[in-house]
């Protein structure tokens, strides 16, 4: 109920050609930022908040369409980052088909998890997806391959179909930007789909979803397990970047950070989540040379934003210009 | 146009010829990075206290050398490896730091020694404990002062077991830091004729340690081991006295990997008769006493075994800068391994090609609360362990140099 008010920033097709003009002159002004952006900036830096971009925009479908609060995550962004991390490492397995047994990793856990967090509703749900993640946490932290506390080190950076050297920094920038880019296509092409519209449906009234036939379990299943292979990308990606998997990707505070992002940027909004994931990014790197004023400062942001910026950075900006309309 | 591209090809040649001034000190500053937890559970061990200890490292030398000046600069990891190594990153690649000090949190510190590496850079690793550093992961110009996982459990074994305790319990926490710990203890203190009557495995985090020390009094053990670290160590010790396990003193905690600042945080009355190893005691000697009087200057406390590491790294480190004679890594780091280490903390320890600095560890017993004179006087420093039974050698280490 209170969450019809939050429009989707930039608009959706449906509301007409002159809408959709602009939306995508928007895109295309976003896009040709993004492509210079590493000439000013630190590509590292840019290519990290792209990746917890892409997990936040994953994130953001399954609550921000679906209406289902996923406490657990962490499990296929941590997931994927295992497992990409030891097909690259161990098994020397090209680049692209170790982010590809990342995703399907983390897509495979997304049926089973989905299977058995969809069956309970609101908190509950929360609560199973907590307990799933906390279960695939200890199974990280046990099994041998992935070396305890010390994580997956050293994960080379191979290149990209053989010949796109990823060891430059900037190279490797353009590539994770084409896998974002992808991904948040995917995204915005799934929530503007038949699908995407039956999945909001559900979130606001499933009852209803239900009386017009809907298989509403199903829906939410797809949408489960989408988000959840959208996660692993993003970690896949994030092995590729950083060359290491560790247990900080599977904590249950990187679930927590994920729910943050979204809410500061904007939940249910296409853009909100790239937006929180950079502001969240930005703080916890530009801020460390703050020391231990930095948790300080990301708490009173937080505190901020909860109370006075209830639709996050995104979602009141759209609000506005839909006011000033 | 001709001029612009006359000019453009003079500052492109100018920019070349500056960067391939070598040798000497590059952009005219030696960098030092504090790079550690500062908000999270580790800050008290090491957090701002490791910055303080560098620079009191860099006052000794005038914060010069080389007639150029030492800058510190410092950043909080937040117990996070990818922002660790995000910071390291952009530390070597646009800020001109020299060398990164402390590097916290084994997974973080593996991976940035190895960005070290790559970039030609120093690591100085004080406060993780992973002997990896120094092992299958260990880089020319990558150093490890003060305890190691090594150490924290072969040093403490063997020191303990000559004192005469030879029947060993261990309390383990159940991840990989606390496997090893238990291992390798036992190792030792098989090795060294004595017994392991069992373990007791705990999830980190646990807050009821009831059953497992009732597991241990049941052992008839005289020597609990403790094979966690940080809160559950503090529980253990915590609980342990009100079981009435310790209070008859025939049985003693042996802290594995333990730092005063959690003794302070456990208090005398509980944590009295602790056997524990320690690289560095502050009221040890009258030099551990003057760095410590300079730190608690700064901090108000005493400083751990992480402070006093990153100083005498820091401090090592900025006496080969000045005898080679250039911030250069590989050639500063190949200086470092020739010169002996000698301040205040340390003297006249040598550096193998692993960089895992070879000092003597100590054996302390934690007083009793009517020894102690007041605040921080916590340990009688009962025997020396040297360097050989303390850490692995360069051919134990498995590191391939």
């Amino acid at each position: 109920m209170k969450r019809t008010d939050i429009n989707t920033a930039g608009g959706s097709p449906a509301q007409g050609p002159g809408r959709f003009n602009s939306s995508t002159i928007l895109y295309l002004v976003l896009l040709a930022l993004a492509l210079v952006a590493p000439a000013v900036l630190y590509p590292i830096f840019l290519v990290k908040v792209l990746c917890v971009a892409l997990f936040a925009l994953a994130f953001n479908l399954l609550i921000g369409y679906g209406g289902l609060l996923s406490f657990g995550h962490a499990m296929f962004f941590g997931g994927a980052s295992y497992i990409t991390g030891h097909a690259m490492l161990v098994w020397g397995w090209p680049t692209e088909l170790g982010i590809l047994v990342g995703v399907v990793f983390s897509t495979l856990l997304g049926v089973v998890a989905g299977l058995i967090a969809i069956r309970r509703q609101g908190i509950y749900f929360a609560m199973v997806t907590l307990a799933l993640a906390q279960m695939v946490y200890f199974i990280f932290l046990q099994m041998p391959f992935t070396g305890g506390e010390d994580g997956i080190q050293n994960v080379p950076r191979r290149a990209v179909f053989g010949f796109i050297d990823i060891a430059n920094d900037t190279t490797l920038y353009y590539v994770v930007l084409t896998i974002f880019v992808f991904g948040f296509l995917f995204i915005y092409r799934t929530i503007h789909s038949p699908f995407g519209q039956v999945l909001k449906a559900i979130r606001e009234n499933e009852d209803r979803a239900t009386s017009l036939g809907y298989h509403t379990t199903r829906f939410k299943l797809l949408a489960f397990v989408l988000s959840a292979g959208l996660a692993g990308l993003a970690g896949a990606t994030k092995v590729v970047v950083f060359q290491i998997a560790t247990l900080t990707d599977v904590t249950w505070q990187m679930s927590g950070e994920v729910v943050l992002m979204t809410l500061v940027g904007g939940l249910g909004t296409v853009f909100g989540p790239v937006v929180g994931a950079a502001i969240i990014i930005t703080m916890q790197d530009y801020l460390a040379t703050f020391g231990e004023w930095v948790l300080v400062i990301q708490g009173v942001t937080f505190v901020i934003m909860v109370s006075l910026f209830r639709r996050g950075v995104v979602g009141e900006i759209a609000a506005l210009i839909n006011r000033v309309r | 146009m001709r001029i612009i591209i006359t000019a453009l090809a003079a500052t492109l040649a100018a920019a070349t010829s500056a960067s391939a001034q070598s040798p000497g000190i590059s952009g005219d500053v030696v960098k030092i990075g504090v790079l550690n937890d500062r908000s999270s559970f580790q800050s008290d061990l090491a957090g701002v206290g490791s910055e303080v200890a560098a620079r009191i490292a860099a006052a000794e030398v005038g914060n010069k050398v080389l007639g150029k000046p030492v800058e510190i600069i410092a950043a909080d990891m937040q117990n996070k490896p990818d922002v660790a190594t995000s910071i390291a990153r952009s530390w070597f690649d646009t800020d001109g730091v020299d060398m990164i000090a402390d590097n916290q949190l084994s997974s973080a510190a593996l991976a940035v020694q190895e960005l070290a590496k790559q970039r030609g850079k120093i690591t100085i690793s004080v406060s993780s404990a992973t002997t990896r550093l120094n092992g299958d992961s260990c880089s020319p110009t990558g150093f490890k002062w003060s305890y190691d996982t090594h150490s924290a459990a072969a040093a403490t074994a063997s020191a303990v077991v000559k004192q005469g305790g030879k029947d060993w319990f261990f309390l383990t926490s159940d991840y990989t830091f606390g496997h090893t710990l238990e291992e390798q203890t036992s190792k030792v203190v098989v090795d060294l004729g004595g017994r392991v009557l069992g373990a007791a495995r705990h999830p980190m985090g646990s807050s009821d340690f009831g059953s497992y020390l009732l597991t241990a009094q049941a052992s008839g053990a005289k020597i609990i081991g403790l094979a966690n670290g940080g809160t559950d160590t503090i529980n253990s010790v915590k609980q342990g006295r009100e079981f009435g396990l310790t209070a008859g003193g025939d049985v003693s905690f042996a802290g594995l990997a333990m730092f005063i600042t959690d003794i302070h945080g456990i208090g005398l009355e509980a944590a009295q008769g602790m056997l524990l190893s320690t690289s560095f005691y502050w009221d040890r000697d009258e030099k551990s006493r003057e760095f410590a009087k300079k730190f608690a200057a700064e901090m108000g406390r005493m400083p751990t075994m992480v402070h006093a590491g990153v100083y005498s790294g820091v401090r090592h480190y900025l006496r080969a800068v000045e005898a080679a004679g250039t911030d250069d890594g590989p050639t500063v780091a190949a200086k470092m391994k020739e010169l002996p280490v000698d301040d205040l903390t340390i003297q006249g320890a040598r550096i193998p090609q692993n960089g895992r600095v070879f000092h003597d560890m100590y054996l302390v017993r934690v007083k009793k609360p009517e020894e102690s004179t007041g605040p921080w006087d916590y340990y009688d420093v009962i025997a020396t362990i040297p360097a050989k039974d303390a850490f692995l050698s360069f051919e134990e280490s498995g590191c391939k140099l």
